[in-house]
């Protein structure tokens, strides 16, 4: 067994109260593949970026080949030999290949490039990888896969002990990955440490040697990657033991009677609904009154399907159906006139606006129905506002308060009622527990089942399974932007919607991207 | 607040004017501005009696103070389309061009013919209508970048109005236009009236509808905007037909008080000056939040200190410099990074001092 090459221990990290790391530790060996897995939130981008000294940190040491290390950049971390590529490439696409592997370290000669020793040096960071490229080409004029490559390269060139690669896969297409995959088992192979983040599991599977597992920014573990079955690692990313007890986790949600759910005209009918890259067709029927669950991995299609319902985005294929007709929805405005409301998952950049008022904010989505012309009166505003401030208990100094000062559980229950006021047939909500404290996180829940009551149908999207299981009657189970599964009655159990999202059966010949 | 460890020393007017702020956020941001303009005022009440001189010649009203309302009537006008424009997220480059544009097709047809001043008008308004689809349908549909697009507009529309009048300067006599331009009514200006009721139309058709709302949203935040079913598209697309309209009715009152048209310098950098005037009046360039007093105020500001500049002897030409020093005074005391780090300090030196 080989050294370890980065100790980091004990990593406490804090944003304005709220925790984003608690006494993390992770351990990357020289000349393995680290996995560093979890779901959305759980701190994997916050804990690479006190790595590489984006972020500060607020307690904890870092020891890095030996020595103890505290970076307060990128340039300071790859200095030590710290080295990242991120999802999105950092390259200037307008110059060559050439330059953008030396960028800020060309040779020189009295201050004027060299521009043939630079050619050679970045021909030769590329043969390391075993590319061959002409490098004066234009970067732009290269594949994604290519420039992802370009971006190693660059890299690896600053003498890189440590590779952080955080989700390179996601706009690559089969073809390329398995050419990123040889790469990395070939730097593996020269000794360098490689720390992979994705949320592909035949991925981890395929290349990862171990696997340190985050949830809620705490460590859930550490594993050998061939001693631990998929089953549980989606156990442990969901926070959910697959022991007996699991599957018993008492499903609260009342449960139609099947022949009732079908003769009733459903809410929302949906066929043979997809879009090209970002979902396959799908089916789904909702019913009056009925909480219809979306559960999935990171990655697996849950919030492009909602989008295509809420028409934010245009489906490719595929009819839907609200009360029995046929809608097309090419916008949010056309949903929302047919009784849809959607609550979306990036509350900053889609559901608030800033440095408008807590009242502004809320009636918002009532006004924008209403047309410009028809002011609600400001006694009006008020009442709702204060009615919905009074329901769910929002906490803010007084309906003018920018929004953006109020804490994000507040934020997102203003964001609800936004919907609630406009009194919506169906209501997306696409993880609305998001980063938000326990209590908010139990009202919200309460709140969905008094909107069942009220005969309001629900599609609640959630990476908590316990959460799903709790306010769903129906669960829909993607996988790979595919729908997988539909679970309904008795069936709706934490246990039978990990089988789903682990795919039993088809473990190894999942694409990693839909076509 | 901080109230209690004030210097008791202190006026009470001002505990009075702060508590009187903080009830009222949105008259926050007119602080400043129109601390620059009191500042001003006090200086020529200082220095300068003769500012104040009000003289009536045939019961009309002259002095410097109503030179410098109507100087300033243009970059007013300009200013409160450019107000919406950039509340909305966009900005406006062309409004010049599209005051020569306007100007100088109305300046041709009453050379060419009986046009009755309605018919003028309603051809302004036309050209307006035009270039203000064509600046909002390029920013909002197509999704080009506000200063590409406007900018298209701004060289299409010079080079428009040059080829209107062949490149020349014309003469304008046309008594509605005068009037528009230099009339009076009951011995005030009226294109100084004119700005008071465009104000007034503007501010009540965003704030008893809501249209203001909706403009304020989707500079703040588009994409939250339109999946709260607000139509962004119509909004920008409304914002700059509006600003166009304003631009088109300050070419006329232009054309009006000069009684001819330059179709090369008609307008020429207003533009400027009224994003000048909006920002300085308390509209962030990055849209969201407007105040169309503000912009009002600002306009005010710019003008009463060139004009006091030049009264106290210094030339025209360096006018400029005392002007951009201003506008950098009244910005960074609107910036908050800086009024964060102003009170930690200020709150650091009490604590010293204590």
């Amino acid at each position: 067994m080989s050294k370890a090459i980065l100790e980091m221990r004990n990593i406490s990290k804090a944003f304005g109260g709220v925790k984003a790391l608690d006494d993390v530790r992770l351990t990357v060996r020289a000349g393995e593949i680290h996995a560093l897995m979890g779901e959305n939130g759980a701190g994997k981008s916050t804990l690479i970026k006190v790595l590489t000294g984006v972020h500060g940190r607020d307690g904890g040491t870092i020891e890095f080949d030996g020595r103890a290390i505290s970076p307060r950049s990128p340039k300071e971390a790859e200095a030590h030999g710290i080295s990242t590529v991120y999802q999105e490439i950092n390259l200037i696409p307008t110059l060559s290949v050439a330059e953008n592997i030396m960028l800020g370290r060309q040779p020189k000669s009295f201050g004027i490039i060299r521009w043939q020793a630079m050619r050679r040096q970045a021909a030769r960071a590329l043969a390391r990888l075993g590319l061959e490229l002409d490098v004066t080409r234009e970067l732009r004029s290269c594949s994604i896969a290519i420039q992802q490559l370009v971006a190693i390269a660059r890299a690896l060139d600053v003498q890189a002990k440590l590779l952080i690669l955080d989700e390179p896969t996601s706009s690559l297409d089969e073809q390329e990955c398995a050419a990123l995959f040889d790469v990395m088992r070939r730097l593996r192979g020269e000794g360098l440490a490689i720390l992979f983040v994705t949320h592909f599991l035949d991925q981890v599977y395929a290349m990862t040697d171990r696997i340190t597992v985050l949830r809620n920014g705490e460590v859930v573990g550490e594993f050998e990657t061939s001693g631990l079955p998929r089953l549980e690692l989606i156990g442990k990313m969901l926070g959910r033991e697959l022991k007996e007890e699991a599957r018993a986790t008492k499903n609260v949600a009342g449960r139609v009677p099947e022949e009732a759910r079908e003769s009733s005209v459903p809410v929302l009918e949906v066929k043979a609904l997809g879009r090209r890259g970002a979902m396959h067709p799908v089916d789904l029927r909702i019913g009056e009154g009925e909480v219809v669950g979306l559960a999935g991995l990171l990655g697996s299609g849950r919030t492009e399907m909602a989008r295509m319902l809420f028409g934010a985005d245009r489906p490719d294929s595929g009819e839907i159906r609200v009360r029995g007709e046929v809608a097309s929805l090419p916008s949010p405005r056309k949903a929302i006139r047919r009784g849809l409301a959607f609550c979306p998952e990036d509350r900053k950049a889609e559901g608030i606006i800033p440095n408008l008022s807590v009242r502004e904010n809320l009636v918002l989505a009532l006004q924008a129905s209403r047309g410009p012309a028809r002011l609600l009166a400001r006694a009006e505003q008020l009442q709702i506002v204060e009615n919905y401030i009074r329901l769910l208990d929002i906490r803010t100094p007084g309906t003018e308060a920018p929004i953006r000062n109020l804490s994000g559980g507040n934020q997102q229950k203003v964001l609800l009622a936004r919907w609630l006021a406009l009194q919506p047939t169906l209501i997306i909500l696409d993880e609305p527990t998001r980063g938000i404290d326990v209590g908010a996180k139990a009202e919200i829940e309460r709140l969905v089942a008094s909107l069942r009551e009220k005969g309001m149908s629900v599609l609640f999207i959630s990476s908590e399974l316990e959460e799903v299981v709790r306010v769903s009657q129906r669960v829909i189970v993607l996988r790979d932007r595919r729908k997988v599964g539909e679970l309904g009655g008795d069936d709706v159990n934490e246990h039978s919607i990990m089988s789903l999202i682990a795919g039993h059966g088809t473990d190894h010949n999942v694409k990693p991207r839909g076509a | 607040m901080t109230k209690e460890d004030s210097t008791p020393t202190r006026p009470r007017v001002f505990a009075a004017l702060r508590s009187f702020f903080i009830r009222h956020p949105s008259l926050q941001r007119l602080i400043w501005p129109l601390a620059g303009l009191g500042l001003l005022v006090l200086f020529n009440l200082m220095f300068d009696r003769a500012f104040f001189e009000i003289t009536t010649r045939d019961g009309n009203l002259y002095g410097p103070v109503m030179t410098i309302l109507r100087l300033a009537v243009k970059v007013m006008l300009l200013a409160i389309g450019m107000t919406l424009v950039i509340a909305a997220g966009g900005v406006d480059l062309s409004v010049g061009s599209v005051m020569a544009v306007a100007g100088a097709l109305v300046a041709y047809l009453s050379t060419q013919g009986d046009w009755p001043f309605a018919a003028l008008l309603g051809v302004a308004v036309l050209v307006a209508l035009v270039a203000g689809a064509f600046n909002g349908t390029l920013v909002a549909f197509a999704g080009l970048q506000p200063i590409v697009a406007t900018l298209i507009m701004m060289v299409l529309g010079r080079g428009l109005a040059l080829s209107i009048t062949g490149g020349l300067p014309i003469s304008v006599q046309d008594p509605g236009l005068e009037f528009l331009g230099r009339g009076f009514v009951a011995g005030i200006p009226a294109p100084i009236l004119l700005v008071v009721a465009v104000v007034v139309i503007t501010g009540i058709a965003c704030r008893m509808t809501a249209l203001g709302l909706f403009i304020e949203a989707v500079g703040d935040n588009e994409n939250a905007s339109r999946m709260s079913g607000v139509n962004a598209r119509g909004i920008k697309l409304f914002a700059y037909v509006f600003c166009a309209l304003c631009a088109a009715l300050a070419g006329l009152v232009t054309v009006g008080d000069v009684g001819r048209v330059e179709p090369d310098r008609l307008g020429q950098m207003l533009e400027l000056d009224a994003i000048t005037a909006v920002v300085v009046g308390g509209t962030v360039l990055t849209g969201g939040r407007f105040s169309l007093v503000g912009s009002i105020v600002g306009a005010l500001l710019i003008q009463t200190l060139t004009v006091t500049l030049i009264r106290q002897g210094m030339p025209s030409d360096v006018a400029p410099v005392p002007k951009a020093l201003v506008i950098i005074a009244v910005c960074l005391l609107q910036s908050p990074r800086l009024r964060a780090q102003l009170a930690a300090w200020r709150s650091g030196v009490r604590r010293v001092g204590a």
